[in-house]
């Protein structure tokens, strides 16, 4: 059986092959292709999604963009690990390692 | 996940006439499985009247350039086609997300490979029941359930990814953890629960396969359950019967609105049932473009955002969140397309099609009509 893939500070998650992130012509926007799924994340969620390439931690992901906005670590962690759990949970993260 | 939105959120905001999302390709209508809910149409398209290959990559390309993103090859069974592997490389090639909607009794591991290596991302398989023999008797076919189980560890091993879809209804949805129980052992990551929705030969089978409303609410109760349980491990999509609802769903998210069919003679339709209203002229993409006929159709322009309705639906706050529900299903318990979906609580016949799906659950089992050429 299958286990529930827990986003913590130590994964390197990244995209699985059949989800997708792709730039639109027609609607000028990313999107994340996915089975049964056509999702448009905002301008942050695709950085995110951009940054996991299945070699960098979370941790380091989560340190980067702290930097970059001059934001507080704690707050961007707990957004950043939300946000891959959901796709995680739905189907749409893997551990890079994996 | 607030922030990452489905699609239809911004491009509503962008445009009236949005461009479409996916396209259901239905390669062909033939099927070594006979199911008594087939979604296909009662007139069933003889392999002679099939697009040709090139067609069908005209019709990508076009598609491609109005804005589609997904292909879902369906049928019948797409695999009794013998390009669909080149199919699947072109539609990829130029982009599009492909999805192989099958019945799985003709493949095997080698011709999974290869629809692998042509670029393929996703394969939906339909399991009948997770009992061998029931499921046998309601596909109508010898064997099929053990040969689905092997094809479904063949399409994990070459790596691709897999929905199991269980078409659920009185004669299986005793047997509902069990599938659930299956899709898990298979290592699906989505099972797609979804009671039959009646028109065409499923409306012919109504009384064999209409649940009872406690079958129902234990369908329900176990969904819910299974999704706590299996957080992470599976996702499972559930739709819920009409007949015993009290709102009308958005049928395919609008009329003529995100997707479209294309029958395997070329016809575009709003859906795959919508040839069971009969009146409506559809177009074929052998004598039109693509985009002339998402835009012209009068077929697809005719039931197309909130201007038909009827005055009950018109003057409903409900009216944009449902676009009064799904035309197939008005035209099958009424006779008019143009009503209100009977699966509304506010529409006049409401209490009939809950009457009728007491009685017809009550009806013991008789015998299947199975779904095939002349059969009906
Ligand atoms: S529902 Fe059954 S008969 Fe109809 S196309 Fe699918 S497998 Fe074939
Ligand atoms: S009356 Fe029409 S718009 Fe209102 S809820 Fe019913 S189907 Fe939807």
């Amino acid at each position: 059986m299958a286990e529930r893939y827990i986003v913590g500070e130590e994964s390197r998650p990244c995209l699985p092959r059949h989800v997708k992130l792709r730039h639109d012509k027609t609607r000028d926007a990313w999107i994340l292709l996915a089975p049964e799924r056509v999702l448009v994340p905002d301008e942050t969620a695709i950085e995110i999604v951009r940054s996991c390439d299945g070699v960098k931690t979370i941790a380091v992901i989560v340190d980067d963009l702290a930097e970059r906005y001059a934001a507080d670590r704690e707050v961007i962690g707990t957004d950043v690990k939300a946000m891959l759990q959901d796709l995680a949970d739905k189907g749409f993260l893997i551990n890079g390692a994996d | 996940m607030d922030d990452i939105v489905q699609l239809e959120n911004v491009a509503e905001a962008q445009a009236r006439m949005l461009p479409p999302i996916a396209i259901l390709a239905e390669l062909t209508h033939r099927c070594p499985l006979q199911c008594p809910y087939c979604s296909n149409p009662l007139e069933l398209e003889r392999a002679n009247a099939e697009l040709p290959t090139a067609d069908w990559i005209r019709a990508m390309n076009e598609a491609v350039d109005i804005g589609v993103l997904q292909i879902h090859f369906s049928g019948g069974e797409p695999t009794a086609r013998k390009d669909l592997e080149e199919l699947v490389r072109h539609a990829a090639g130029i982009g599009l997300y492909t999805n192989l909607i099958t019945s799985g009794v003709l493949l095997d591991e080698d011709k999974l490979q290869r629809l692998f290596d042509a670029g393929l991302d996703h394969v939906q398989l339909s399991i009948q029941d997770a009992d061998a023999a029931n499921a046998d008797r309601i596909g109508n076919i010898k064997d099929g359930h053990r040969r689905k189980l092997s094809v479904a560890r063949a399409i994990r091993k070459v790596g691709l990814p897999l929905t199991m879809n269980a078409v659920v209804h009185r004669q299986n949805l005793h047997n509902l953890a069990g599938l659930i129980d299956l899709a898990v052992e298979l290592e699906a990551a989505r099972l797609e629960v979804a009671h039959v929705q009646y028109y065409g030969w499923a409306l012919k089978n109504r009384a064999s396969l209409m649940p009872t409303l406690e079958q129902l609410q234990d369908a329900t109760a176990t969904v819910e359950a299974a999704r706590e349980r299996l957080k992470g491990v599976l996702t499972i999509d559930y739709v819920v019967p009409d007949y015993y609802a009290r709102r009308p769903k958005k049928c395919m998210d609008g009329w003529g609105r995100r997707f479209f069919n294309i029958s395997p003679a070329g016809k575009v339709l709003p859906c795959h049932a919508a040839e069971s209203i009969t009146g409506l002229q559809f177009e074929s993409i052998r004598d039109y473009s693509l985009a002339w006929i998402w835009e012209n159709s009068p077929a697809l322009n005719l039931y197309r955002g909130t201007d038909w309705m009827p005055p009950l639906c018109k003057t409903c706050d409900q009216r944009e969140i449902d676009l009064g529900g799904c035309r197939c299903q008005a035209f099958a318990l009424t006779g008019n397309a143009a009503e209100t979906d009977p699966a509304c609580q506010k529409s006049p016949v409401h209490d009939i099609i809950f009457d009728i799906a007491v009685t017809d659950s009550a009806t013991g089992a008789p015998d299947y009509i199975y779904r095939r050429l002349g059969g009906a």
